[in-house]
């Protein structure tokens, strides 16, 4: 089972984050979030702005292939509004409680054709198609 | 060797005092042996141009940025600062060891089979140049996300060993072993021409291996 361990993790770790980012992105979305979901975004990182720059520097100071969370810690009570990065197809998930509710694929192979080295523009870039009505939805799941 | 040819001198404040916190060395990015169009049909020209001028570079910016930052640290005693640059110093200063061994490991002139004393330990190592090329190969893909294949020596026991490092982890500096031969697999080394298929990538890259430089390293290993 522990030879099963580093493929699972790698394999599944990336099918559920890849079903995550396309279904929290789309056409025509951007813009912001509005509702429970903004409330709790300016409450955690005083504003919507300053999130998306923590988020932002999250993605792009992540060395190597990863990933970039914005995520619900139901540990904690209330649960929280966290942001952080993680290597590889790991995922916040990983521990029992954390459930990601928006993710930025940051390996080369997201952005390479397009962007080549330049990550902070496919960063930058990427926010005009975050689907925020799935990402309140996710959201609210998580905090039911 | 790393091309550390630039020597900055800052004049202290106190005239005639020459402290080695004043002295700088600057690391440089090497040039490469060849031309950008040189590795084909292998590696595109597209990549090397933006593997070198850019991903390279940027290794070489960020460790004289983490050095200095470092050195700074230093002089003033803050060692909370010292040890929070280790990160970047690993990834930046892998980054710059692992390209310059890399441009070199290469070479349009390349393939074919290594010979003489190289060829006797690889044969003695693994059986077979064959076998050590399907192993190399193997580890190499199997990387997991960004990192490295390597070929590499272990002096205390004396034999060519096949590792993998991930990210910019420096095969010496975190194993022991010497690099000899390193496959880059972060995906900017192959992306734009091979797509989404490293094996191909690997596979192809032996077309290129410049086994005089593999075994001039062997051979300063001893």
């Amino acid at each position: 089972h522990e030879a099963l361990r580093g493929p699972i993790r790698n394999s599944g770790g990336g099918y559920v984050n890849h079903r995550l980012f396309w279904n929290i992105m789309g056409p025509s979305k951007g813009g912001e979030p509005s509702g429970d979901l903004a409330a709790a975004i300016s409450s955690a990182f005083g504003s919507f702005d300053a999130f998306k720059e923590k988020f932002s520097q999250a993605a792009a100071t992540q060395f190597g292939s990863g990933w970039a969370w914005l995520y619900v810690d139901t540990n904690k009570s209330p649960a929280t509004l966290e942001v952080t990065s993680t290597a590889n197809q790991d995922t916040p998930a990983m521990e029992a409680g954390k459930v990601p509710i928006l993710g930025l694929d940051v390996w080369e192979h997201a952005y390479y054709l397009k962007y080549q080295s330049k990550r902070a523009a496919y960063i930058d870039a990427w926010w005009n198609v975050v689907n925020w009505d799935e990402v309140a939805t996710r959201y609210e799941q998580a905090r039911a | 060797m790393l091309s550390c040819v630039k020597l900055t001198q800052r004049v202290a404040s106190h005239p005639g005092m020459l402290t080695a916190a004043a002295m700088r060395l600057k690391h440089t990015l090497p040039d490469l042996p060849y031309d950008y169009g040189a590795l084909e049909p292998t590696i595109s020209a597209e990549i090397m141009q933006l593997h070198h001028s850019k991903h390279h570079a940027t290794y070489v910016n960020n460790l004289n940025i983490a050095e200095e930052k470092l050195a700074e640290a230093h002089a003033k005693g803050d060692v909370t600062t010292e040890v929070a640059l280790g990160p970047a110093l690993k990834f930046n200063g892998g980054g710059h060891i692992n390209h310059s061994i890399f441009w070199t490991n290469l070479s349009p002139d390349g393939g074919g089979e290594p010979e003489g004393d190289l060829l006797a330990a690889i044969n003695r190592d693994f059986g077979s140049y064959e076998n050590m090329k399907t192993k190399m190969s193997a580890a190499t893909v199997a990387v997991q996300g960004s990192g490295w294949g390597w070929l590499g020596y272990d002096k205390d026991a004396k034999r060519l060993t096949i590792a993998a490092c991930a990210n910019q982890d420096p095969l010496q500096g975190t194993t022991g072993l010497i690099p000899l031969l390193g496959i880059d697999v972060w995906e900017h080394a192959y992306y734009l021409q091979y797509k989404n298929v490293r094996p191909d990538y690997v596979k192809a890259i032996w077309n290129v291996v410049n086994w005089e430089n593999v075994a001039q390293r062997f051979s300063a290993a001893q």
